[in-house]
């Protein structure tokens, strides 16, 4: 244990690891934050499609030679999370096949790119790193970590300002355009959230891994919490924990930074369920 | 002057009619029914006139005062609610979010609203259970405390007692009613129970191959009611 200890200690001494353990918990409070909102209005799949759109975006912006590709990749997400949100409510191509169409082509099209133009002597291993961010977060500059604190306080501070609109929209969208609540504005808000944070959360788990890192803190907070605050509160706990966890083992165990946090994600859903599973047990006994 | 006013309303989906030629005024303090078979239209013509939908053609009047008051709104539930993580007291008072603006935070007033609308309801007992726990009438109540939070004056409820067992609905009908004559709020309520809509309603909107617009009263005697009650039997 005390190895150990040492270890981590000499590790954080290097400003590289600093940057990734702020940047990584921001970028999991963020995206716990509306994963409640995106499982409950059945929107998990948007998130997935996204990430992969933001594949592509950082293919072309590859390609391009861009020296800062956040620059093309946010805008494209974001444009695509409204258009994804616009077809999913009424138009001829349902919602599900529209984000299957956008994500797979965006995927499929970025690879092609990427293929055909890159100058990279390890395409492989750019793509790779790509589509599961295996070292990214290592190599932050300053500028990216700041931009990347600065976008996670403003969705923090979204989320905290429309919290309550948030939830009217989620829990009956009907209802709260009856009532007088601009819906359309409010879900419009919910997707640019979701293609900032997105593009953010590449940084860390790369973009195939993005959703888990959504999805699996909401689902484990909604096994044992009853209400929406509690669940919201508790799933930015679990998704900071197991972010932070995983980015220590990682370094540790040199393991890669994104599916190690994924992995501790799973992990912690098993534990959430056994526990709920036993309070239900108890609960009749 | 009518609260709402309907004049030569035509329904649908995408340009699509499913009604058309409907005229009606809602008067303050009425009770009305809307009666009609399945797929009738009845739900697309509560959401047009509450404006989830554009009508097809045709005008629709709102008093100038209602906006004010708010409109309550008690729709069918959604497959989300089925799992959604939230308690009595979330729900409720997010009744109040139409009259907060841009204002993030709820005032003392909504809360205040919200807990007298609770404990009038008799749920206060259940103010902090999830609302995914609690059985079909108790979430029915929940949701028309939420809908009284948004407003003093208009209730629109979408098939209100389906799915509960007839001791359930009789109190759910006997509250309603109860708003109606005591706290004067109009009603507006879809209804498959003809039965429950001829003893509790003041005025009857009957639609479907023959539209029928009118008081109780008149509705009984045109015949329309008898047929219908026999050929819901016959189903």
């Amino acid at each position: 244990m005390t190895a150990i200890w040492e270890k981590l200690t000499i590790y954080l001494q290097y400003p590289f690891v600093r940057y990734a353990l702020i940047v990584g918990v921001l970028i999991a409070l963020c995206s716990s934050l509306l994963g409640v909102t995106l499982v409950l209005k059945r929107f998990s799949f948007i998130g997935d499609g996204l990430s992969h759109v933001a594949f592509g975006a950082m293919a072309i912006a590859g390609v391009l030679h861009l020296t800062d590709d956040m620059l093309l990749v946010l805008p494209v997400t974001v444009i695509c999370a409204v258009l994804l949100l616009r077809t999913g409510q009424h138009t001829k191509i349902k919602g599900d096949a529209a984000i299957a169409m956008i994500s797979v082509g965006a995927l499929a099209v970025g690879y092609l790119l990427l293929n055909l133009f890159s100058t990279s002597a390890n395409l492989s291993g750019d793509v790779c790193s790509t589509l599961f961010g295996s070292t990214s977060i290592l190599t932050l500059t300053k500028t990216e970590v700041w931009l990347c604190v600065a976008l996670s306080v403003a969705v923090v501070a979204i989320f905290l300002f429309f919290y309550n609109k948030i939830f009217a929209v989620t829990f009956d969208e009907d209802f709260a355009r009856a009532t007088g609540t601009c819906a359309g504005t409010y879900n419009l808000l919910i997707a640019v959230v979701i293609a900032v944070i997105i593009v953010l959360a590449m940084n860390l788990v790369g973009s195939l891994l993005i959703s888990a890192l959504i999805i699996f803190p909401a689902m484990c907070a909604m096994r044992l919490f009853r209400s929406f605050r509690s669940v919201t509160v508790c799933s930015a706990v679990v998704s900071v924990c197991a972010a932070l966890l995983g980015i220590l083992i990682s370094i540790l165990a040199s393991t890669p930074v994104g599916s190690t946090i994924v992995a501790v994600d799973i992990a912690a859903f098993l534990i959430f369920t056994v526990i709920a599973r036993l309070r239900t047990l108890g609960g009749r006994g | 002057m009518a609260l709402i006013t309907c004049q030569d309303l035509a329904l649908g989906y995408e340009g699509r009619r499913i009604l058309s030629g409907l005229s009606f005024a809602v008067h303050a303090g009425d009770y009305l029914c809307i009666l009609g078979e399945n797929g009738s239209g009845k739900s697309t013509l509560m959401r047009t006139v509450l404006g989830l939908q554009p009508p097809v053609s045709g005008e629709i009047r709102m008093d100038d005062g209602l906006h004010a008051k708010g409109i309550g709104y008690l729709p069918q539930q959604t497959a989300i609610q089925k799992d959604f993580p939230a308690s009595v007291w979330e729900v409720v008072l997010s009744g109040c979010q139409g009259s907060c603006g841009m204002r993030p935070c709820y005032t003392k007033a909504e809360k205040q609203r919200a807990l007298d609308n609770i404990q009038s309801l008799g749920l206060a007992p259940l103010l902090r259970r999830c609302y995914r726990d609690l059985s079909g009438g108790q979430q029915q109540r929940v949701l028309l405390a939420r809908a009284l939070c948004a407003t003093s004056s208009l209730l629109f409820l979408d098939e209100p007692v389906s799915g509960l067992d007839p001791k359930v609905t009789a109190e759910l009908y006997a509250l309603i009613r109860r708003l109606n004559h005591e706290q004067g709020i109009t009603v507006i309520m879809i209804s498959h129970d003809v039965g429950a809509a001829l003893h509790y309603a003041s005025h009857i909107l009957h639609i479907g191959e023959t539209t029928f617009f009118g008081t109780k009263e008149a509705y009984l005697r045109s015949g329309l009611a008898r047929r219908f009650t026999e050929g819901g039997e016959a189903e």
